[in-house]
């Protein structure tokens, strides 16, 4: 039965609900930037419901069009009504019955990864739990793209800032900055020292993964340029502990770095705070311990296991 | 050298706090025009890899009209009113085991939700109705609160998937071995991972419990 359903399919469902909030958000006068607002989503709804019969380059100038229309600061979020005390009278009147679709939603997405992907599970989850949500409230079929519309308002720009930074990460690898970081840091440092060699190997996976906001671009990188040689190979140190220990203290640097833009900056917008590093601020001191518990079990153990 | 020309293009982005997209987009254009592509070349990678990642934006979007709808009816109130019956609940005790709860899901590869799915609707309001058991809670409170939530969420999905599941950073690091000819068990990953994951649980329940204790001080010290 899910073999006829793709992921493909989700993108398109993606982009019709985009495209809606654009022509929601053009036939409204009042909105603060009408015109380039709807011109920003819009463009967001082709290139992720279509992108993939486009040719590269014009999706490539799409991107590029969505980054000047943000540059020239023609997309802004309009100031939404609180409606508070409506939204108390019908928690009063729903009760819990509001919880049950917000639960829906992973519980589907649990068991149907067992079944099919786990990506394509989440989105039979998600308009399962829309289903249930329409059932609760009894409200009209429009009202989720217009609450919907409201919250995609709200994360404006920052809603493709991950994927633009996986982009980004893309051209590093391929112009092969990662490897002329790696020969500076093995040049700069006494690495053929154990404790060195360990420190340097961790503080560069976290370092790079501040850079490059992925741990998984700058494991081969550090790896292959400082790990490998001075820990393995000098030292005789063990790979295995090596690695994993390294993966996780790059995971350190992901914790405080806006360039993770889906784990750091995302859910500045999603939570609606104000200080754009408040989440960066509540994961350092994790990071930080987390990161010298790393580099002393590594110490302790990757040369005698 | 002039490759790392897009790191120094997003450091000073960064640091001038300049719009991030921008930034972003500006040092990729850079990055692959000094690396020697064309224009036509680099903007075509840029929209090759936009394509490509476009997955990280479905599981935001998708729950989007979920959320909406049902904030729109009242789930933050209902939660809020939940949560000040329930005495035992603190915003520290919460975000503590959702972080296990996330954390331990996940070390049977089972992913169980994200900022959009979880932290959003359920989880940051749990929270805040905690600490505003004992009084409104002002704006700054409310923001403390809620980014302890994203940490939470965050903390919890990474430090714990390599475990029991072979999944991404687990394989990645095999492959990555086994690409260098150098042998290395799955078996022995996962052992040294569970240190960490231990470490992270306790680091946790410092952090949360210092949240609490920073809750009820403000509190006393307001009225």
């Amino acid at each position: 039965m899910s073999a006829g359903l793709t992921l493909e399919h989700f993108f398109w469902l993606v982009g019709l609900f985009v495209a809606a909030v654009a022509v929601r958000l053009a036939l409204n006068p009042g909105h603060p930037r009408r015109w380039g607002s709807a011109a920003f989503w819009l463009l967001l709804a082709v290139a992720v419901g279509a992108g993939k019969h486009l040719p590269a380059e014009f999706v490539g100038w799409m991107v590029l069009a969505m980054g000047l229309l943000v540059a020239t600061k023609q997309v802004a979020t309009p100031h939404f009504p609180d409606g508070g005390e409506a939204r108390q009278a019908r928690a009063g009147q729903l009760g819990n019955r509001l919880l049950w679709p917000i639960l829906l939603v992973p519980a589907v997405a649990i068991a149907g990864s067992l079944v099919i992907g786990s990506q394509l599970a989440l989105g039979i989850g998600c308009l399962g739990g829309l289903a249930a949500a329409l059932w609760v409230t009894k409200d009209a079929p429009a009202a989720p793209v217009a609450e919907g519309g409201r919250l995609l308002e709200m994360l404006g720009w920052t809603l493709i800032l991950p994927q633009s930074l996986a982009g980004l990460g893309g051209i590093f690898a391929k112009a092969g900055v990662g490897e002329e970081v790696a020969r500076i840091v093995a040049a700069a440092l006494p690495v053929t020292h154990p404790l060195v060699a360990v420190l340097a190997y961790c503080g560069g996976m976290v370092i790079f993964t501040v850079m490059m906001g992925n741990a998984f671009a700058a494991f081969p990188i550090m790896t292959l340029g400082v790990g490998l040689p001075f820990i393995v190979q000098a030292n005789g140190g063990d790979a295995a502990i090596m690695g994993t220990l390294g993966m996780l203290s790059g995971y350190c640097g992901t914790l405080v770095t806006p360039m993770a833009a889906n784990f750091n900056l995302v859910p500045v917008r999603l939570l609606e705070l104000q200080d754009d590093w408040a989440v960066i601020k509540a994961q350092a001191p994790f990071a930080a311990a987390i990161w010298i518990f790393n580099v002393a079990v590594m110490y302790l153990c990757v040369y005698r296991f | 050298m002039i490759k790392l020309v897009g790191i120094l293009l997003v450091a000073l982005g960064f640091g001038f706090r300049v719009n991030a997209l921008v930034v972003v987009l500006g040092a990729g254009l850079a990055t692959g025009l000094a690396a020697g592509f064309s224009l036509r070349e680099v903007v075509a990678m840029m929209g090759r890899l936009f394509v490509e990642n476009r997955g990280l934006v479905l599981p935001i979007v998708l729950m989007l009209p979920v959320v909406g709808l049902l904030e729109k009816h009242g789930l933050q109130e209902r939660i809020a009113t939940l949560m000040r019956q329930t005495a035992a609940a603190t915003a520290g005790r919460i975000l503590w085991l959702y972080q296990a709860l996330r954390g331990g899901l996940s070390v049977l590869g089972i992913s169980l939700g994200n900022h959009a799915g979880m932290v959003r609707p359920l989880i940051a309001p749990m929270a805040e109705g905690a600490a505003a058991r004992r009084g409104e809670l002002t704006p700054a409170t409310r923001e403390r609160v809620r980014a302890h939530g994203a940490a939470a969420e965050n903390v919890g999905n990474f430090f714990s998937d390599d475990i029991l599941v072979a999944v991404g950073a687990l394989l990645l690091v095999k492959g990555f071995f086994d690409a260098a000819g150098v042998v290395v068990t799955l078996e022995k990953i996962k052992l040294w991972s569970v240190p960490t994951a231990l470490w992270v649980l306790a680091i946790g329940w410092w952090r949360y419990r210092a949240l609490d204790r920073w809750l009820a001080k403000r509190k006393d010290g307001a009225k």
